[in-house]
């Protein structure tokens, strides 16, 4: 792979596509994929950072583990847009689920990140800085992943409530919590017992699947702006928006449905300097998925 | 104090105020070093008390070319706070304030001077705690925290302070203030408050703090087994984590730290034992009795002696004292110790462990091993008399090598104390020159003055010039 970047001219990375691919009419190269290990008992796997998901997450739960990436295409895809799955509540941010990374950097050699374990404070944190840079700070090869013991028991469940925080307060740790404007989902896991009473703590009931999740646009917000997601409901179709409660993500039809006092406010003139010299720094002529701007 | 900044020190107590810019010998000589060995020079120590005076302090140093270092409660072991030639000491314990408490999302916003046990303090009332953990946590502060992405016996279900900490305001070495991260913890674009935490006060400073705040359990038990051999101890750390659970603690004391333990807190330990492994577990009730009978099975196929099950809060607490004041207590056999921190594959535990009774045997230096045994958190605790000659070189000689062999059985340098000047020139033993050159890089960006802490963490190498030598006296 380090190879094909080679050391100069415009080049770019592709997964499968399947979160866009990569730039259009710029050379193209390709992470190699499979899985090379899997350390069941260190809770840790290597894989190529073409690994397709649904391999990895296939041959994890063979050994009752899983990984916290969302689901569909590429492992390095995955990765390099950095967006995590709607569990993000309970398995935390997938950006900490990578522990080592070699990637290819701008000068196209093979540069090493973090470290193998999962308890690491040897030098800067540049895994951090690779997940969710899309590809502009240097292509990922091979991952070393944190994996999670599969949950003895886990269940949606879903109560009626125009106003999420009472269910959320209720809960302990759950999953993942979901709310529309009419209806809140929670996923609980753990022995059966513990989800069962959890649920009849805040009076929900057992559900199928979570709703739908809108694809239009996905919208970072406040967590404590979900107030502000309640002027939603009089909207036509009032299950326009899915909030992940406690996160501050927004899944929308429309984006232009979420209130610019529910969003994140955009980035300060210092922020967008640092991101700027962060760029320069690790790639000083631009070659990396040329044109992509991340934030 | 270095001839020329005189009026570096004027300007400082214009910005801030004049007793709060402190040049006298009692303060410099407290500020030179932190909780490691490493000595170095304060030029000047000063207190701010708001992110304004930060910068201002910060901008000043700059101006005059000047290195700066950020400094918390100064329990740091690896020599992050150290100040280097004659640096400028920001000392942040004057901002410590809890700003705000949401307690329906989980999160607050505090100052970098917040001490970890308060802060917990102060929201337990919500049912609510922060994670992170050390073992320093009613000294150390949450600033401290954030510089060396600390971590502390419950990291190992919830994870190390990076996962806790959403956002962070900055003042960046050029002055300028930023704001990384979101309450949401997430933001579109680089992960740039993943880059901050942990870079040891090299890539500016922290002045306001969002922390994600962690739902306390309903039900916990803490259980102690003790076993025959250290090895049948750690086989069975990694029996309970593959068998896929994931304690809220799991530590391991060896035979002589149980004993001094016991000596100082009369807790009833097994000082017959040649290990003990402190297990909790927290949660909901029945998970919570279905993990402690298979833990309880698990440590008893490995030889386990006897178990005791904590049966109330107060015996709970005694079990956690012993743990967390095991540094306190070697006092009893030397008077000099050096704490050292790796991390090794859970797997290797018993071999690295039997690497290390053997280095320490050969430089004829007394070792006791208490340690994170869940996350292969390796803290092996060389006990000694730095006034019997030839000691030092033995003790730098030791540590050295139990750093190698961790590394070499797929480790890395540091679990959770960090880099900082202590194990700078071992960095090539897990990153090549280029891996060095990306960390430079990110560094840089964040530091264009290069005087944010300078000389800590990346050999001279790979960090453009200043080729400090680790002063002397120094313990890498």
């Amino acid at each position: 792979m380090a190879g094909a970047v080679g050391p100069d001219g415009p080049v770019t990375i592709a997964g499968s596509g399947s979160r866009g691919g990569g730039v259009a009419g710029v050379r193209c190269v390709a992470a190699p994929s499979g899985i090379d290990w899997i350390q069941a008992d260190e809770m840790v796997v290597q894989c190529g950072a073409g690994t397709p998901v649904a391999e990895l997450a296939a041959a994890l739960c063979d050994v009752g583990q899983r990984v916290v990436l969302p689901d569909g295409g590429t492992v390095g895809g995955a990765l390099a847009v950095g967006h995590s799955g709607i569990r993000r509540l309970g398995d935390g941010p997938m950006r900490d689920a990578l522990l080592q990374a070699r990637y290819v950097g701008a000068d196209g050699s093979v540069v090493k990140a973090g470290g193998p374990t999962v308890k690491n404070v040897s030098g800067f944190d540049v895994c951090r800085l690779l997940v969710g840079s899309r590809g502009t700070l240097g292509f990922l090869g091979e991952v070393i992943l944190r994996t999670r013991p599969i949950a003895q028991h886990s269940q949606w469940f879903t109560v009626d409530a125009d106003d999420p925080t009472p269910t959320f307060a209720t809960l302990f740790r759950p999953v993942s919590v979901l709310w529309d404007g009419a209806a809140v989902w929670a996923l609980l896991e753990g022995h059966p017992d513990d989800v069962r009473e959890q649920a009849a703590a805040a009076s929900m009931r057992p559900a199928d699947a979570p709703p739908s999740i809108p694809t239009g646009a996905r919208v970072l917000t406040e967590p404590s702006s979900l107030a502000t997601l309640g002027s939603l409901r009089g909207l036509p179709d009032r299950a326009a928006f899915v909030a992940e409660v406690g996160v501050g993500v927004v899944h929308v039809d429309d984006e232009s449905a979420i209130p610019r006092a529910a969003r994140l406010p955009a980035s300060g003139p210092a922020v967008v300097a640092l991101r700027d010299r962060i760029k320069h720094e690790f790639d000083p002529t631009g070659r990396l998925n040329p044109g992509v701007v991340v934030g | 104090m270095r001839s020329g900044v005189i009026g570096l020190v004027d300007e400082l107590r214009s910005a801030l105020a004049p007793d709060r810019v402190r040049t006298g010998s009692t303060e410099l000589g407290l500020y030179q070093r932190d909780a490691s060995n490493i000595v170095g020079v304060a030029g000047v120590v000063c207190f701010p008390t708001s992110t304004e005076e930060v910068r201002a302090a910060v901008t000043i140093a700059v101006r005059h070319g000047v290195p700066f270092v950020a400094r918390g409660a100064g329990t740091g072991l690896a020599g992050g706070a150290t100040p280097m030639d004659q640096a400028v000491v920001i000392t942040l314990t004057k901002m410590n304030r809890v700003l705000s408490v949401d307690p329906v999302n989980r999160l607050a916003w505090v100052e970098p001077g917040v001490l970890n046990l308060d802060l917990t303090r102060a929201v337990a009332v919500h049912g609510l705690h922060f994670a992170p953990d050390p073992s320093s946590q009613q000294s150390c502060s949450i600033g401290g925290n954030v510089a060396n992405n600390s971590g502390g016996p419950h990291c190992l279900a919830d994870g190390v302070t990076s996962a806790h900490i959403l956002a962070a305001e900055v003042v960046l070495p050029n002055g300028e203030i930023a704001v990384l991260g979101s309450e949401g913890g997430e933001v579109d674009g680089y992960d740039l408050r993943g880059a901050f935490v942990g870079s040891e006060g090299m890539c500016g400073i922290a002045t306001r703090i969002c922390v994600r705040l962690t739902q306390t359990a309903p039900a916990v038990r803490t259980m102690l087994f003790d076993f025959g051999t250290v090895a049948a101890g750690a086989e069975t750390v990694s029996a309970i984590i593959a068998a896929g659970m994931v304690p809220a603690a799991l530590e391991m004391m060896d035979q002589l730290c149980v004993r001094s333990v016991e000596e100082y807190i009369h807790a009833g330990l097994p000082v017959d034992a040649a290990a003990v492994l402190l297990v909790e577990v927290s949660g909901l009730p029945h998970g919570l009795a279905h993990d402690v009978d298979r833990i309880v099975d698990i440590a008893k196929a490995h030889g386990c002696g006897t178990v005791r099950i904590a049966q109330d809060e107060a015996e709970r607490a005694l079990l956690w004292k012993g743990r967390k004041t095991a540094f306190g207590a070697i006092a009893r056999i030397k008077p000099n110790y050096y704490l050292h921190d790796t991390v090794v594959p859970r797997r290797h535990l018993p071999d690295v462990l039997r690497q290390v009774y053997e280095i320490a045997e050969r430089h004829g230096i007394l070792v006791m091993n208490v340690f994170h045994a869940g996350d292969g958190n390796l803290h092996p605790l060389l006990v000694f008399d730095k006034r019997e000659p030839g000691m030092m070189e033995r003790v730098h000689a030791a540590g050295d090598e139990i750093v190698r062999v961790s590394v070499a059985a797929g480790g890395v340098l540091s679990g959770e104390h960090g880099i900082g000047l202590e194990k700078r020139d071992l960095m090539p033993l897990m990153f090549g020159p280029a891996d060095l050159r990306a960390q430079a890089a990110l560094r840089a960006a964040f530091d264009t003055t290069g005087l944010a802490n300078p000389t800590k963490v990346l050999p001279s190498a790979a960090s453009c010039g200043d080729a400090h030598e680790v002063p002397v006296g120094a313990w890498v």
